[in-house]
């Protein structure tokens, strides 16, 4: 099949950037839409050009790198990652824009590569919880409801790939953070730091500068992983509960 | 206090606010509504106006509509301040294609809010302020009662005029819209958000989002009818 895709270029961060239209003529309804630009980045090699500058990784749907959107869409017109989206999808013929994520949080690097540390520095900031190491303690020592650990489970099949903050019309990271607090806060072992994980999250979200959420349900409707505004729900819950309880306990310290 | 601080400045916090605003508006119009239906009495506008003196008399009533004042400030002002920034997060340049994976009214609540609120300082200038300050609203008294105020007809004096009808009843249709991603969108903000309850809060959000503003839009358009 035929295929014209029209790509956002832009050589590094400061440069200013725009489309390129290129053709494709020989494109299998059976490759990727990952292979697609592999076969036009070789055929733009082979003229001396600059390759586009794409992020993938895994290419089987987990690593969350392939961050595009195409024809207005996160990953295209399916609900799944941008290496799980084949070429049958389009139509011969057709004309596909393809543009990095927009998001002052996430600043183009290069073409379609944009900058996601700010979610590292936002999951950095409470998204994880200390435990001790020791031995493996037993099976079902810690009861924990199926319903409760699926949710936990769900919530925890996040890959961070950005497609919530593409698709929110404000760049919000709510639906990101929503996540990772709730796969935490449903769990017995994320129950310690339940409190200062939602405060810091949230204060390193803004200070990433997300915009806040208008609950227009865009990004649950683009998640690759099916996530639910319910865990957007569950942040505001841990979030305005930490706010106004946390740190009730005065530590004296000892010794002195 | 700081954490106090960072509540109201966090984008949650302010989330928080609009939603209580909000919600406090919601009952404002429930019982705004209530009264007006009294326009469609038979009685010479003996208990609208009645009714009109005692909801700027009482000092219980008083109280809460200096509250109702303060909160539609808040709420105009954190929504214009939160789109702002919420525009800005998008970064410098936008997208050439836009996706419309959303509903229309909960992407456009600042749109609808501004006519919402043109809306609010029309009707305001021309029967709030009249009320309190004006002197347009001509005096009236009924059986064993001292004169009031007769809000009556100046109400029905406005609603005599055809394009102050359609005005009045276009912007309730935008008030519809904007009740229907608002009403269930507040919740949500309070975090309450519920297998158990969501049918129940969608339900009733939808209801009061289509017939609150109709039944707004009814009494001006019977009254118009029926001149």
């Amino acid at each position: 099949m035929k295929i014209t895709v029209k790509v956002w270029r832009q050589a590094n961060s400061q440069a200013k950037g725009g489309f390129k239209t290129y053709q494709l003529d020989h494109v299998s309804t059976d490759m990727s839409f990952l292979e697609m630009f592999d076969v036009l980045n070789a055929q733009l090699i082979r003229k001396g050009e600059d390759p586009i500058a794409f992020d993938h990784d895994c290419r089987e749907g987990i690593c969350g790198m392939c961050s595009m959107v195409i024809n207005g869409r996160p990953h295209g017109p399916l609900q799944t990652t941008t290496c799980q989206l084949h070429m049958r999808t389009f139509k011969d013929g057709d004309t596909i824009t393809v543009e990095p994520w927009r998001a002052n949080a996430f600043p183009v690097l290069k073409d379609l590569v944009v900058d996601r540390t700010a979610f590292d520095r936002i999951q950095q900031s409470g998204g994880y919880v200390s435990v001790n190491t020791g031995g493996v303690p037993d099976a079902n020592e810690i009861p924990i409801p199926k319903k409760v650990a699926d949710e936990a489970f769900d919530a925890a099949t996040c890959i961070g790939c950005g497609a919530c903050v593409a698709a929110c019309k404000n760049a919000s990271a709510m639906l990101f953070v929503g996540a990772k607090v709730s796969q935490y806060a449903l769990l017995p072992q994320g129950k310690p730091e339940r409190k200062e994980r939602a405060e810091r999250m949230v204060a390193q979200m803004d200070a990433e500068g997300f915009g806040a959420c208008t609950n227009t349900r865009a990004c649950e409707a683009e998640c690759p992983k099916g996530i639910k505004i319910t865990n957007i729900a569950r942040l505001n819950r841990e979030y305005l509960g930490a706010v106004f309880t946390s740190y009730e306990v005065e530590t004296g310290g000892g010794g002195e | 206090m700081k954490w106090f601080i960072d509540l109201l400045t966090s984008s949650l916090g302010r989330k928080l606010l609009m939603a209580l605003s909000g919600l406090f508006l919601i009952v404002f119009l429930a019982v705004h509504l209530a009264g007006n239906l009294q326009l469609l009495k038979h009685d010479g506008g003996e208990s609208f106006n009645l009714y009109a003196r005692f909801m700027t008399s009482n000092p219980l009533i008083k109280t809460v509509s200096y509250v109702n004042y303060f909160l539609i400030l808040l709420h105009i002002f954190i929504a214009a301040f939160l789109t702002r920034k919420n525009k800005s997060a998008r970064g410098p340049v936008g997208y050439e294609v836009t996706n419309k994976s959303s509903r229309w009214a909960s992407r456009n609540m600042g749109i609808l809010g501004t006519i919402v609120l043109i809306f609010l300082v029309i009707h305001m200038r021309d029967f709030w302020a009249q009320m309190h300050w004006g002197d347009q609203v001509q005096m009236i008294s009924y059986d064993g009662t001292a004169q009031v105020k007769d809000l009556y007809a100046h109400v029905y004096m406005w609603f005599h005029k055809g394009w102050y009808v359609a005005l009045y009843v276009v912007c309730m249709g935008f008030l519809a819209f904007h009740l229907l991603h608002g009403f269930t969108s507040a919740f949500q903000t309070l975090g309450l958000n519920h297998a158990k309850y969501n049918p129940v809060i969608n339900f009733v959000g939808r209801a009061f989002a289509i017939l609150v503003p109709a039944a707004f839009a009814l009494i001006p358009l019977s009254i118009y009818l029926n001149s």
